[in-house]
This record gives structure tokens, C-alpha cells and sequence, in this order.
């Protein structure tokens, strides 16, 4: 009953959140937030995603509340279109296409009275709650444009060469009154702007360098900036020397919205992260994507316990990503220091991170480099607590090399008691860590260096484990050195062909006896380490080479004219598993085997390697393609059940767009809205029960409407079933390798398909 | 939200000291109880019956103390000139010492005057005993011999005079009533049977001999004399099995822990130290204010008593199981922790409604003004005086964070005569270190580069400026020295070491590290 489709690569998540400004619900419940190419709705109370708004087929560019409904919202796309949806059900209501043309961007929308308005290369624009105007800042200008009158310029002198350029504004809602943020941490409030040249400003100062977000509240007793200190500062309108302060809120402040009943406060942040505060000042929830910095440099980990995603996250943190439920689990302070909200600050980064295979121990390497002093660098090691379910720090090593560490990895033997870290740094030696049990000094197991080992001075640049921890392979520039970790005896020398190692892997399970190696020289090299002699090479750029660490597969990304292909393979065979010609475009910087909770078990050959796990990679252009994943999909019975009815309303809603996305197969939205619903927002099961079973009872005195409609349903299995009984090539090619099925199963079908949507639908209704 | 992270202060490992099962155990003792004598503490000797009353000859006199009291329990005054010696029977009833005056007296502890008076010796005593059967006494002087005498008729028994300089010590066998052993200042050892009228036994130790202790099991001796503590095998015919050099002045007197497990010597040069028996290595040391002349360990170690030649008697007590736990128990129980903790032990009951308080977080006063941004005040607050000498890593700590948040310039820039002259003299002190030498050499060139051009005006800053200076050229002129002695080592190293011929040659080892594991710990 599982069938199997192509491989395909799919964007799983991790989009950003606080690309726009985040938009609460009229009853401050929901908060919706533009998210690549969907709309998000959270709860703002649970932190729960409660819906995707997904139709649009590229980047979110604005979201705003529908000021004639409540329960409905606009939201506008580099694709050109405007879609209004009725967020708390999820669902579509209108697709309004505006721009033919593909280049012009909405990069906001603002809405009175269903006027839209797009502009291109404006850097905030709002319009007056009474309607008059509409103002827009760009560069060192102010415009305000009214509707009865005509455009009104307010221009910012830059006599000084201050830097007074435009940062974002807003509109007072009752008064006549702009207040605009600036480069320079200035606030102005502008008045009296409908006379010619009459205009007033008065000037607030707090923060230090340029305001991100300026914004009043409903009522307009208060205005609230934020900048990159971080610091929520509210103002008293006309009262401008008190002024609250919400400090410590993470990361810079992007974007501030208010809830239209000025109860809740809500701040993007850099760190992709909404808050919701509430109007006195105290935070009451977090929602937390995928934080990217500015570079992924530990590698993409994944978790053995957890089997979350692990990477860098907030400056000097690791962030633990669940992978399943697009959502950041926890953030770990590796450097434990006081972050100093400032540009051009040095501060410590987290450059190295390793599992041991049970997750046990983490060990992590922070640096930080100021121009013209020494570096410092810092080993530290976690041990996992049971008890409060996180790491809690062992051991710290204060320069535990005298130049940066260039890779670092922990040994995969079975029994946790020896457990040993290896790491290898650019002062041309590699140290071996212990774990010791006791010392005069420390209380507990501590960590301490077991081993220094050089070879001719070379620089080390990776190092390897073999899959039982009895081989240590270091690659010193040209030269891969194979060491025995019992007792530090340089075993061989592995040299051939000549180029420096860039790239080292040993094999697993039945391939342990490769070592696997790429070098510069685009050469992809394979040794075996029981004759010691070269098994194969090929000629191939190979950007990123990783180990599938529950199978034998190795995976390959080669780099080839500006875009990038994977290869998968075993070392054993000559022919590769699978490969796919330009998966992404650019680079793949990093990639990840990450294990499935569930084994498929899938028969065919090219897509059998992603049985047990799941590969994700990030590119090159993080930004745009944050994370990716192949994924086999899988045709279960639900499917065939319940995909049907998916292909109807599809077919209905076709009305003015075409889905051209490859969507994963789902039930009818009917079940997917009771799947995919929260279980706190479901009404009782009781309830539901008995609703379920009167569906059952009167499923034979529906309507009119609902007779026909099953009548076609009716009709349409009938063709399916004259498809599958004599075989024919249909449409539907996925369909005909299911199994036929007998009558009597089909019946059963039929029935089980019209009694659902009924008292689903039913209940969704009410 | 999180809160403020506090600056982190870097714990250092203490260098040298190890914390041992040794030093926990010596350690375990009060702060000493001081006595005044009269005169050099000469000798003190442990009662073997309890409540082991200890007597402690000092000058012309003999006190007995009990174990607990400061006050003498019992004096015994009667001597002409200074008395040497006091010991105990081993029934803990009778007393003998020797006397200046060359006569040798002997005391019911209970009495007041001497029961017996052994006059025969021609000069000082020094050095009187009990044998094991208690009726003789054993005695040595400053005559070259020594004799041994019967205490119920008075009379003396045998005279030996083999020694050919004064006889300083001597000690009789416990399981044997006629064997002796004398030590003497001309460097021998002598054993005695007291069965055939001469020494059977001589030992040359190299060195005035000052001490003698024996093994309980009897089989060991070991004699002090000049820095040298030395043991000798008496089962193997006097053959020297150990010689110890760990003081640096003359070691006056040994003493057994009554384990038998540790041996205590203290010498002139202050020191006391504890070797184990077992491989003869220092294990602890303990520290006094003067020479020491004698050493008194009280049965089960419960004290340490130390006659030194101030006339300074130094007794430390040990901390019992509940006093060790009552320190930390009234520690817990100051009132301010009292407030603290008020109400923290309250077990909530079933329909109780819990508010949780936020807790508040401490933070000490820099950490308060780095929040606050106030970053000249929180180096003022690092540069306090007890902290600068005490805890100097917490303002090594503030400076490296200043550092950190790119604000040392602002903090360190704006100072005073007094200010800076405090900076500079912090500097002084921990610049070289080489645990702070990386975050305090760019403070001090940042200083430098600050106030070049006040230098001059103010002759406290140039001292401390010059000081600084003479500091750094020391170093570097320590630094080349070290460097040298490298390159000799590296040079030595590579002329001894084999060249293998195996492929693993190619680990090269600069600066003369050894070729297998080369452990380093973390520190």
C-alpha cells in the first residue's frame, strides 16, 4: 500500500518571522506574521502556530487587518497579488491580482477603505486614521500626501551632515502628528504640516544609535521605540520626559505593533523572535524561529537525544531547532556573558560544537578576535543533566590551543566510559581530552588534555573517527595520518594522491574499511585502510562530503558552474545510489544526516538511502533558501481515502489561481482542519462524539445539495474503479499501482468518505 | 527575558598546595594556645596513662599540664640549675629529669620533692629515661657517659663511657628492659645491652646526633642530627635504610603519629613536617613563629604541642566531628541570613495558594555599575584595596570585561594623582603574573598611551612609573635567561634521544617535550 514519488527537494521552514511587521487580532488572540511565502497565525498566549495561510507563491511582503471586518486580513506578495483571508479559520476568501508586473514589489500595504496601495522603493508608508493623508519617508525627505489636496514635501536639513536620514514613522490617530525615527537615536514629532512651510518638530532623544520602529498606540497616550539596544521605550504623548523602559528583550528591535485594543504590545527582532508584551510593560509570550546569524560556522548538528537541529543561534548561543515542528526548542548561553548591544563590539562567537554519539557530553569552542590583540579562544564541555533536561557546563579550557581550532570531534565508540575529544588546531598540533574522574582541585569528572601530537609541523585540518573509535584519521595539509587512539602510535601515513585533504570521512558499517577523502585538487579519494593503499579516486569538485551515520552512505555535493550536485553512494560500490543534477543553486555551505522517527520502507533502489534518515542542507544564500530537505513522499492509504477529496476542492477553488505548488498530500481540509487544529482550541471529545455518531445515524436524510454532491463523488469513484479494474493508463498514475480493491472494500469506502465531511463540516460551521 | 549575566571570574587553580587526605587531616586542628615559659622549651613528654598529662620542661622547671587546661597542674621547682628531660614512667606515676647541676632527681607526680637523687655524673644531664621494667633508669650526660641506675636502692648499676662527646639523647627499648640506644655529638649511635657491659651496636649518622625515636615495632630506628633525619634498619645490623634532608637548619627533635603511619620532625629553621613511613616523603608541614627544641604529639594526635626557644609553648587542639560542623552550622545561623532564609522552610498546606516572588538576583557592586553602564565607577569599585590584594583575578575579571564591552580607554582614561597611582601600583604587582599578563599588558600600554603626556608633573606617578619600568626589564632579562636555558635543553635533548627509524619520527618535538604522552592538565 506505499508507493513511492521522486525525490524532490522541499523548503522545510525556518523562515523568517520579523521580516514584517507581526499584526494582532482585534481581540489580541492572534498574531499573524509574514513568513516566506505564507502567513503565519499564532496564538498570543500559547506561542502555538495555529495556522499557515499558505497561497502565495513568493515572499510575503505585507500583512494588515482587514478595518471592515476583524476576523479578516490582507496580506500582499512580491507576486502580485493581494489575498484577503479569514485568518481564524484559515481560510482564502479573495485574490485580488494588481501587479502584471513582476518587478514592482509591494513592500508595504496600507489599507483605508479597501485602498491599497503599493509603492517600490518607499521605506515606510502610513496613512492617517481619519483618512486625510498619507505619509511616506524616504531618505532625508518626508512626504505627505492628502487626498483633497495635493502632495506636501517635509525635508529634513542636513546642514551638519548629521545623521538625520529617516528611519521609519508613524501617524498619530486622532491629532495631527507624525513622530518619525532617524539614523542618528532621534525621535521627531512633526506638527502643524498642513500650512506651507508653517511645519513644527519637536525632538526626542534616548537611544544611541538609529530608532528601527516608531509606533503609537491606538489611543494615542503613548508612543513605544525600539532600536538595536533592544530597549522597549514608551513615551507619554505630550509628556514626553517620563518614559518607561522594557529592557533586555534579546536581540534589536525591528518592528513594533500595537493591538488595536492597545492591551497587547508586540516587537520583532532581529534575532527572528516576536515578543508579546503586555500594555504594562511585561513580557507574556516568545515566539522563536530559526535564528540565522551571519554565518553557520559549527556545523549543522543534530542532537542525539533530542534529534533537534543544533547550529549557532542569538550571538554566543547554540539553538536547538526541532526539525519536525519548525520551532526553536531551547537556546543554550555557551558564552554566559553580557551581551553589549552594540556595532562594531567584538564579542564571542561560537565556532565549534560537537555530540558525543549519546549526547551525553557537548563540547564547544568560542572565540573572539580583536584587531591587534592575541585571540582568545575557549574549549568548554557540557554534560548532560537528566534532571533539569539541559547541559550544564563542566569544563572549561581557556586557550586550549594557541591558534584557532580547526576541527574538532568526538569518538563514536559504544561505551560511554572512555569517551574522548579530539581537537585540532592551525598551531600545527592536535590535543586529545579526557574525561578524569577526580583531582585534588575539582570535585566530579572533569576534563582534562590526555594527549599533544604533531606530524612535521603541519597544519592540522580535520580529523575523523572510525565508526568503532579504534582509528583516528588527522589530515595534515597533503598528508592524512591514521593514529591508534589506545596507545597514540602513529599507525601509516596515507599520501597518495598528492593535494591538500580539504575533506576527511570513514566509512560505516560494512564500508568501515574506507577512509574517504576530497582534496583540493577536486579529486574525490577512497583508501582502504586494510591494505592501506588507494581503492579508487574521481575527478569531481566536491564542496561537502558527510557520512550518513545509520547507514553506509556517504553523501557527495559537488559544486559545477554556479550550482550545486548531490551524489549519493556507497564506498563499497562504483556506481552512485542516487544523484541529482543542480539540486540548489549556489553553494551548499553546510548539510546534516538527520534520523527520521519513523523507518520507511521504501523497495526502490534510488530512493532507498533516505529510509532511515533525512538530509538537510543550508546554502550559500541563506537568505533566500534557509533550509532544505529531500524528501521521498509517501502514498498511504489515508491517501487513497482522502485524497480525492482533496482533488474536488482544489478543482473548485481553481478559480483564479492555479496551485503550482507541490503541496505534500493531505486529507480533505475538512480532516486536515481537525488534524492540524490545536487540541486546546477543539471542543470537547464528548462533544465531538456525539456529534460524530449523529453524523452516522442521519447520514441517509442530507440535503438536496449534499445528495448531489455525494452523487458526483459517487460518480467519480465509479471512474476510478473502471480505471483500476481494467487497468488502464488514467491520469492519475499514482492511483493505479494501489492494489485493486474488492467491492465490498469499496463500498465500505464510499461510505466512510461521505459520512466525515458531513459532521466535520458541520461542526467547522457552527 | 534574561536577566544580567555577571562578569565571570576566572578560578584559578592554587599552585604548589594539594589538598590531600594528609592536609585535611592536619589541618583539623584549632588556632594554637600560646604559654609563656620561662626559658627555652627543652623537652616535652606525654603521660602514657590518661588522661595523658603532659610534662614540659622549660628552664628550672617542670610543669605538668593537663589536656585541656592553660594552667599547670602540678610544678616541680626544686632544681639548682636549668632542668633537661623531664619524663614519665610508664605506669604515668614517677618523673625523672636531669639537671644542669648534674644531679638526676626523681619525682612522685603526685609529690612535691624529689624521692630519689642520682648524683654520680660530673656534668649536665641532658638526656634520663625509664627502662621498660621500671625499675631502672637510664641517664646521659655531658661527661661523655652514660649510666644506669636503680631506683629503689639509689645506686648506680653500670657506667659506659664509649661515647667521646656529649650525649644529647638516648632512648630505651620498650620491649626489652636491657637494651638502650644513646646518640651523641660525636656523630655516632650507640646500642646497648645493659646484659654485657658494653655497646653492641654503633651507627655513624655523619652529624651531632639531637633525637632518637624508635618503632613501635622496635625494628626501625631514627636519629636526627644536623639537617639529616636518618633510619636505620636494626634487624639488618644497623644498616641505614633512609637518609632525609628536608629541613634547613638543624632538626631537633622526631615524634611517631599514633598510627604509627606518619613521623614528625622540628628543626630549628621553624618547621615542622610530616613524612609518611611508608615512602619517607613530605606529606605536611606546619609553620611556627620560632626555632623549634622540642615536639610532644598527644596519644590519638588530639594535640600538637611546640616548645620553641622563645620559651613559647604552642599547643593546638584537634577540632572534633561537632565543632567542625558548628562552624559551618553558626555561619549559617548570622542574622542576616536568618532574615534571608525567614520563612523558606514553610511546607505549604493542601488548599494553600502559592505566588511565586520573583527571585532577586545579587549582584555584586561592579556588576551593579556595569549594568548601569558606569564603567569608571566599576573599576574604581574592582580597584578597592582589599580586593586588589586579596581577590586580584575579580579586578582582572572587571578589566578584561571592560575590554570586552570596548569601554577600558573611557574607564581607565580621567584619573587623579591617587587614582592612577593606584592603578599603577596594582599593575606593578600583577603584571608579570603570567595568569593576568595577557589582560593587563594592553591595559597598561592603553594607560600609557593615556596620560603620556602628564608624566612629570606628579612625582608619585613618575616612582610608580619607574618602578613599572624596572618590573619590565627584569622580565625581559628573566625571559632571555629562559630562553637560554631552552635552547641548552633542546640542545641536550636532541644529542640523547635515539633517532627511531620507524615512520612515527616524524613527531617532532620542539622545546625537549618527552617523546611518549606529554599530559597536560587543565589548569
Amino acid at each position: 500500500m506505499v508507493e513511492h514519488g521522486d525525490i524532490r527537494v522541499v523548503h522545510r521552514g525556518g523562515s523568517k518571522i520579523n521580516f514584517r511587521e507581526p499584526v494582532l487580532s482585534h481581540d489580541s488572540r492572534l498574531l499573524l506574521c509574514a513568513s516566506g511565502e505564507c502567513v503565519k497565525v499564532f496564538s498570543s498566549s500559547t506561542e502555538e502556530c495555529v495556522h499557515d495561510l499558505q497561497g502565495h507563491t513568493d515572499l510575503v511582503t505585507g500583512v494588515l487587518l482587514n478595518p471592515s471586518n476583524h476576523l479578516q486580513a490582507y496580506s500582499c506578495s512580491a507576486d502580485g497579488t493581494v489575498r484577503l483571508w479569514d485568518f481564524t479559520d484559515g481560510i482564502l476568501i479573495k485574490v485580488q491580482l494588481h501587479c502584471h508586473h513582476v518587478s514592482v514589489q509591494p513592500l508595504s500595504v496600507s489599507v483605508f477603505s479597501l485602498l491599497m496601495c503599493m509603492c517600490v522603493t518607499l521605506t515606510r508608508l502610513l496613512s492617517s486614521s481619519q483618512g486625510e493623508y498619507i505619509a511616506s519617508a524616504k531618505g532625508l525627505h518626508l512626504e505627505v500626501y492628502f487626498f483633497k489636496k495635493q502632495k506636501f514635501s517635509l525635508k529634513e536639513d542636513n546642514k551638519k551632515g548629521a545623521k538625520n536620514t529617516f528611519t521609519c514613522l508613524s501617524c498619530h490617530p486622532k491629532d495631527d502628528c507624525i513622530a518619525t525615527g532617524h539614523e542618528d537615536g532621534k525621535i521627531r514629532l512633526w506638527r502643524n504640516f498642513n500650512h506651507k512651510r508653517e511645519y513644527t518638530y519637536s525632538t526626542l532623544h534616548w537611544h544611541h544609535s538609529a530608532v528601527s520602529s516608531v509606533r503609537f498606540t491606538p489611543e494615542g497616550t503613548n508612543l513605544l521605540s525600539g532600536g538595536v539596544e533592544s530597549v522597549l521605550v514608551q513615551w507619554r504623548y505630550n509628556q514626553e520626559t517620563q518614559k518607561d523602559f522594557l529592557p533586555r528583550l534579546g536581540a534589536a528591535i525591528t518592528h513594533i505593533a500595537v493591538s488595536p485594543d492597545g492591551e497587547l504590545f508586540c516587537t520583532a527582532h532581529s534575532d527572528n523572535k516576536l515578543t508579546v508584551i503586555q500594555s504594562c510593560v511585561k513580557v507574556s509570550a516568545v515566539i522563536q524561529g530559526l535564528v540565522k546569524g551571519e554565518s553557520v560556522r559549527t556545523d549543522l548538528m543534530v542532537d542525539p537525544r533530542s534529534k533537534a537541529l543544533v547550529l549557532n543561534g542569538k550571538p554566543g548561543h547554540l539553538q536547538f531547532y526541532s526539525l519536525q515542528r519548525d520551532k526553536q526548542l531551547y537556546n543554550l548561553d555557551i558564552v554566559q556573558q553580557e551581551y553589549i548591544h552594540e556595532s562594531g563590539l567584538q564579542q564571542f562567537e561560537v565556532v565549534k560544537a560537537a555530540f558525543d554519539t549519546r549526547g551525553n557530553w557537548l563540547a564547544t569552542v568560542e572565540e573572539r578576535k580583536q584587531k591587534d590583540s592575541t585571540l582568545e579562544l575557549n574549549l568548554k564541555l557540557w554534560a548532560y543533566d537528566e534532571q533539569t533536561q539541559s547541559f550544564v557546563l563542566n569544563t572549561t579550557v581557556s586557550g586550549p590551543h594557541e591558534a584557532r581550532i580547526t576541527a574538532m570531534c568526538f569518538c563514536h565508540t559504544a561505551d560511554s566510559q572512555t569517551t574522548m575529544l579530539v581537537s585540532a588546531s592551525q598551531d600545527g598540533h592536535f590535543k586529545a581530552w579526557q574525561l578524569e574522574s577526580n583531582h585534588y582541585f575539582y570535585e566530579g569528572p572533569f576534563w582534562s588534555c590526555d594527549f599533544v601530537g604533531a606530524y612535521h609541523s603541519l597544519v592540522p585540518e580535520c580529523c575523523c573517527f572510525s565508526a568503532d573509535g579504534s582509528l583516528l584519521a588527522i589530515s595534515f595539509q597533503e598528508v592524512v595520518t591514521v593514529w591508534s587512539p589506545a596507545s597514540w602510535e602513529l599507525l601509516t601515513t596515507l599520501s597518495q594522491p598528492p593535494g591538500a585533504i580539504r575533506d576527511l570521512c570513514f566509512g560505516r558499517q560494512s564500508c568501515s574499511k574506507y577512509l574517504l577523502g576530497t582534496t583540493a585538487k577536486n579529486l574525490l579519494c577512497c583508501w582502504n585502510l586494510l591494505t592501506c593503499t588507494l581503492e579508487w579516486s574521481t575527478s569531481m569538485d566536491v564542496s561537502l562530503l558527510l557520512s550518513d551515520p545509520l547507514s553506509e552512505n556517504m553523501a557527495a555535493f559537488c559544486s559545477h558552474a554556479g550550482c550545486t550536485d548531490l551524489f549519493v553512494f556507497k564506498p563499497s560500490e562504483p556506481r552512485p545510489l542516487f544523484s541529482h543534477k543542480a539540486i540548489c543553486s549556489g553553494k551548499v555551505t553546510r548539510a546534516v544526516f538527520a534520523p527520521r522517527e519513523e523507518m520507511l520502507e521504501s523497495c526502490e533502489e534510488s530512493s532507498q538511502w533516505l529510509n532511515r534518515s533525512q538530509l538537510y542542507f543550508l546554502t550559500q544564500y541563506m537568505v533566500n533558501i534557509p533550509l532544505v530537505i529531500d524528501d521521498s513522499v509517501a502514498v498511504t492509504p489515508f491517501y487513497l481515502l482522502l485524497g480525492k477529496h482533496r482533488q474536488q476542492q482544489q478543482e473548485k477553488q481553481d478559480r483564479s489561481f492555479s496551485a503550482e505548488r507541490n503541496q505534500l498530500p493531505q486529507g480533505s481540509v475538512a480532516i486536515k482542519e481537525l488534524l492540524h487544529t490545536p487540541a486546546h482550541v477543539l471542543p470537547s471529545a464528548s462533544f465531538l462524539c456525539s456529534m460524530f455518531v449523529r453524523s452516522l445515524l442521519i447520514s441517509e436524510k442530507k440535503s438536496e445539495e449534499e445528495e448531489m454532491e455525494s452523487d458526483k463523488e459517487e460518480e467519480s469513484e465509479c471512474e476510478m474503479e473502471a480505471s483500476t479494474m481494467g487497468q488502464g493508463q488514467t491520469a492519475e498514475a499514482q492511483e493505479t499501482a494501489a492494489p485493486a480493491l474488492t467491492k465490498a472494500q469499496a463500498r465500505e469506502l464510499r461510505r466512510v468518505k461521505k459520512l466525515d465531511h458531513s459532521w466535520l463540516s458541520s461542526l467547522l460551521d457552527s | 527575558m534574561a536577566s544580567f549575566k555577571p562578569t565571570k571570574i576566572q578560578v584559578y587553580p592554587k599552585l604548589g598546595e594539594k589538598v590531600t587526605q594528609d592536609t585535611l587531616y592536619w589541618k583539623n586542628y584549632k588556632a594554637p594556645v600560646q604559654i609563656k615559659e620561662f626559658g627555652a622549651v627543652t623537652n616535652i613528654d606525654f603521660s602514657p596513662v590518661a588522661p595523658h598529662n603532659y610534662a614540659v620542661t622549660a628552664f628550672t622547671r617542670i610543669h605538668i599540664y593537663g589536656p585541656f587546661s592553660q594552667e599547670p597542674v602540678k610544678s616541680f621547682t626544686r632544681f639548682k640549675d636549668t632542668a633537661y628531660c623531664g619524663r614519665f614512667r610508664s605506669d604515668g606515676q614517677l618523673l625523672v629529669a636531669g639537671c644542669e647541676d648534674s644531679v638526676v632527681r626523681l619525682f612522685d607526680v603526685s609529690g612535691k620533692v624529689a624521692l630519689r637523687m642520682f648524683k654520680g655524673h660530673t656534668k649536665a644531664v641532658r638526656v634520663t629515661d625509664f627502662t621498660s621494667d621500671r625499675y631502672h633508669i637510664l641517664t646521659g650526660s655531658d661527661d661523655y657517659t652514660c649510666r644506669l641506675w636503680d631506683i629503689p636502692n639509689s645506686t648506680e648499676l653500670t657506667s659506659y663511657q664509649e661515647h667521646t662527646d656529649y650525649i644529647r639523647c638516648g632512648i630505651t627499648s620498650k620491649l626489652n628492659r636491657d637494651l638502650f640506644i644513646t646518640g651523641s655529638y660525636d656523630h655516632t649511635l650507640k646500642l646497648f645491652d645493659a646484659r654485657v657491659n658494653k655497646s653492641v651496636m654503633t651507627m655513624d649518622h655523619g652529624q651531632p646526633v639531637e633525637s632518637l625515636l624508635l618503632y613501635p615495632s622496635e625494628g626501625l630506628l631514627v636519629s636526627a642530627g644536623g639537617r639529616y633525619v636518618k633510619v636505620w634498619d636494626l634487624l639488618k645490623g644497623g644498616q641505614p635504610l633512609v637518609s632525609l634532608k628536608n629541613h634547613h637548619k638543624t632538626v631537633t627533635c622526631l615524634c611517631l603519629s599514633s598510627n604509627g603511619q606518619r613521623l614528625l620532625s622540628a628543626s630549628l629553621d621553624r618547621h615542622v613536617k610530616v613524612y609518611n613511613t611508608t615512602n619517607y616523603k613530605v606529606v605536611h608541614n606546619f609553620d611556627y613563629a620560632a626555632s623549634i627544641l622540642s615536639l610532644g604529639l598527644a596519644p590519638d594526635d588530639e594535640s600538637i604541642v611546640v616548645g620553641m626557644t622563645n620559651g613559647i609553648l604552642s599547643i593546638k587542639h584537634r577540632k572534633s566531628s561537632e565543632e567542625t560542623k558548628e562552624i559551618s552550622g553558626q555561619q549559617k545561623r548570622r542574622p542576616a541570613y536568618r532574615v534571608f532564609v525567614k520563612g523558606k522552610n514553610y511546607v505549604p498546606k493542601q488548599d494553600d495558594y502559592l505566588v511565586s516572588k520573583p527571585v532577586k538576583q545579587h549582584l555584586a557592586k561592579y556588576d551593579k555599575q556595569l549594568k548601569r553602564f558606569n564603567v569608571s565607577k566599576a573599576l574604581d569599585t574592582a580597584l578597592e584595596t582589599w580586593t586588589r590584594f586579596r581577590k586580584p583575578e575579580i579586578t582582572v575579571a572587571v578589566i578584561k570585561e571592560l575590554d570586552r564591552r570596548g569601554t577600558l580607554k573611557n574607564a581607565l582614561a580621567g584619573r587623579d594623582e591617587r587614582g592612577l597611582s593606584q592603578l599603577l601600583n596594582f599593575l606593578v604587582g600583577n603584571l608579570v603574573d603570567p595568569r593576568f599578563a595577557p589582560v593587563l599588558v594592553p591595559a597598561t600600554e592603553m594607560i600609557l598611551d593615556i596620560y603620556q603626556s602628564v608624566i612629570g608633573q606628579s612625582p608619585v606617578v613618575d616612582v610608580q612609573l619607574q618602578r613599572l619600568q624596572d618590573l619590565l626589564e627584569r622580565e625581559i632579562g628573566y625571559q632571555q635567561d629562559l630562553l637560554e636555558v631552552l635552547g641548552m635543553l633542546d640542545t641536550m635533548f636532541t644529542s640523547s634521544l635515539p633517532r627511531k627509524e620507524v615512520p612515527c619520527s616524524g613527531i617532532s618535538r620542539p622545546n625537549g617535550l618527552a617523546q611518549g604522552d606529554a599530559s597536560l592538565t587543565v589548569l
